[in-house]
């Protein structure tokens, strides 16, 4: 860094080294060095996480992957069910979420009065800010009882008559499971979403907007022609970005997943995610013990996992990022 | 994209068909327009709903030895002191830690990494660790600090706040200081100040409230995490404030409370509960006023 340095002190060349070099060259390589920090501490964790796993990588080699057994008694251990539940709860709650932010997107910033958009507009963000914790308490306490009594019921009547799909409503309704989780972690999403489509909504320049509102166009027919072309890599990028937190939230799943080491046809049967387990199993774990390496393991793959989500998230919202 | 918006564009000689399409065309848009109404007072519904659960169930448990008992067993009336002041150690020391260092970084960021590709690196590293799920950021501190120092306790429980806390505070103070502007930097190194000075008498000065709103909304953010801890400073049921042993916070008791089976307990787990969402909330509010202040 000592270039840019230079490069703002040293624009006179000729005059004599001033009081401040010193103290420049102290700062920039605070700063510098605090930056490489953070470089280390991403690499630490991968390593770490890598190294604690790898005990039970060498014991069960590549289909650890895919191996759906969890017995702690005998000592064998999979990943399948886990890595399965993380990506089923996650892609249903994008798919809940999605929708609902992006009509929380278009009240924002195109039917809202201006007065009342900040206040919603906040009020929205403080989904985002409520602890992951206080979810788990309100899904397992207020919503969990609500999915047994009436939405599990209603839907194994309805849906799960049907053919093909049918077999997704099916089972006893415990209010807890799968479908619970989703929908918890879409209602947690559901920020993240929507204030990145607020942003890049926000960007359209206006004239873009008044020319298809000058051809007679409706509001939705503006934003499906106008403003959703124009914005649609930076969608997918807040999109993933939702992903990428859903994939990885711990609390609230595992106060209302369940928490059975299966692989269920219901979305209404328990089970469990990389995160649940290994928050749930971490406190039976002796130290040094091959279970304790397993879920180094899981942890390694949820960062693998999430690590590629968040790059891609970001990739896409680079746009945005520069803008 | 005009493919999408044909119908208005073609022109249409019948006027029966046209007044048909418009029609048509008007009720797709009043009915995604209620859709998204409804949408958003769902979320809205969510949050009202969240609030009112907790400040019902909350306060009904709330009496004065939530704050000045210690946490006790079943049947006996205890309290969150021990678990309250834990957490308010481990935040204020997470915080006190990582807020420099994500200083440091967010300056080096805006103010020497222009262009830069180490910068890049640095920001595009800050920004995973920004979404990275916590649980991990416990285990890599269980695998860093707990392992080889033979036990859970309070410093590992600070040092993963630590490190959550670090890229909110990166992402604030680089967006906060790119605001400032250019001539009022070029103005001060003209009169012959070194570059450090600049940036701490004039870039940070002008940024300041900004980041204090990130500092603040960092705060918010550590003081309701759970998985991290329960990694780190694991717990305890009695008073402890000793940071080389494992030291109790809101959020574990909650956890551990809420997923008892004992009555008294969900209760205290309520009002905990209560507790720390009022603080994330008002601490999310002041930040917020704080930066609709200073602009």
């Amino acid at each position: 860094m000592s270039q840019a340095t230079t490069m703002t002190t040293g624009a006179r060349p000729a005059a004599p080294r001033r009081a401040g070099s010193l103290g420049d060259a102290v700062f920039a390589g605070a700063c510098q060095a605090a930056g490489a920090f953070v470089l280390l501490l991403l690499g630490g964790i991968i390593v770490e996480l890598f190294i604690g796993g790898l005990p039970a990588f060498r014991a069960f080699g590549l289909p650890f992957l895919w191996s759906t057994e969890w017995d702690p008694v005998s000592e064998v251990f999979g990943a399948g069910v886990s890595i399965y539940g993380t990506i089923v709860t996650a892609v249903l709650a994008i798919i809940f979420a999605v929708p609902l932010a992006f009509g929380v997107a278009f009240t924002l910033t195109e039917l809202a009065p201006p007065w009342l958009r900040r206040p919603v507009g906040t009020a929205v963000e403080l989904l985002a800010a409520v602890p992951s914790i206080i979810y788990g308490m309100w899904g397992f306490f207020l919503i969990a009882p609500l999915m047994a009594q009436y939405v599990q019921p209603t839907l194994i009547d309805s849906l799960g008559e049907l053919p093909g799909i049918g077999g997704l409503f099916q089972g006893p309704p415990f209010g807890t499971g799968i479908l619970t989780a989703a929908l918890i972690l879409a209602i947690m999403i559901l920020p993240f979403i929507a204030a990145t489509m607020r942003d890049v909504f926000e960007q359209v320049p206006p004239v873009y907007k008044e020319s298809a509102y000058g051809l007679g166009c409706t509001t939705w027919e503006v934003m499906r022609g106008v403003v959703l072309p124009y914005t649609r890599i930076s969608v997918a990028g807040g999109v993933m970005l939702g992903l990428g937190r859903a994939l990885g939230e711990t609390m609230a799943v595992t106060f209302v997943i369940g928490n059975a080491n299966r692989i269920t046809t219901t979305l209404f049967g328990p089970g469990n995610t990389i995160a649940s387990v290994v928050a749930l199993e971490f406190g039976e774990s002796e130290t040094g013990s091959l279970k304790l390496s397993a879920l180094l393991a899981l942890g390694f793959i949820l960062f693998v996992i999430s690590f590629v989500v968040l790059a891609t998230s970001r990739y896409l919202l680079r746009s945005r990022l520069k803008g | 994209m005009s493919a999408t918006t044909q119908p208005a564009l073609t022109p249409v000689k019948d006027l029966a068909v046209a007044a048909r399409l418009g029609r048509g065309r008007k009720r797709t848009d009043v009915i995604i327009r209620t859709l998204s109404l409804a949408a958003t007072a769902i979320g809205l519904i969510f949050l009202a709903s969240i609030l009112i659960t907790l400040f019902v169930k909350g306060f009904g448990a709330m009496n004065l030895a939530v704050f000045t008992e210690v946490t006790k067993p079943p049947g006996s009336e205890g309290g969150l002191l021990n678990a309250i002041v834990g957490s308010l150690i481990q935040v204020v020391l997470a915080t006190l830690i990582g807020t420099p260092i994500g200083m440091l970084v967010g300056t080096y960021l805006a103010e020497y990494a222009q262009g830069s590709r180490f910068g890049d690196v640095v920001r595009f590293v800050s920004d995973i660790l920004l979404s990275a799920p916590s649980i991990l950021i416990g285990l890599f501190v269980y695998q860093l600090l707990v392992l080889p120092f033979g036990g859970f306790s309070g410093w590992a429980g600070v040092a993963a706040l630590a490190i959550i806390i670090i890229p909110i505070v990166v992402r604030t103070t680089e967006d906060m200081l790119s605001l400032v502007p250019n001539t009022l930097r070029e103005a001060v190194i003209g009169l012959g100040a070194p570059k450090w000075k600049m940036i701490v008498l004039v870039s940070w000065r002008s940024a300041i409230s900004g980041i204090i709103t990130g500092v603040l909304l960092g705060i918010a953010r550590i003081a309701g995490e759970t998985a991290p801890l329960l990694f780190t400073s694991l717990g305890n049921n009695a008073w402890s404030t000793n940071l080389s042993a494992p030291m109790p916070s809101l959020p574990i008791t909650i956890y551990s409370y809420a997923g008892s089976p004992f009555q008294d307990w969900i209760e205290l787990a309520w009002a905990g509960a209560l507790l720390i969402t009022l603080a994330v909330l008002l601490l999310n509010i002041g930040a917020r006023s704080l930066l609709g202040r200073g602009k």
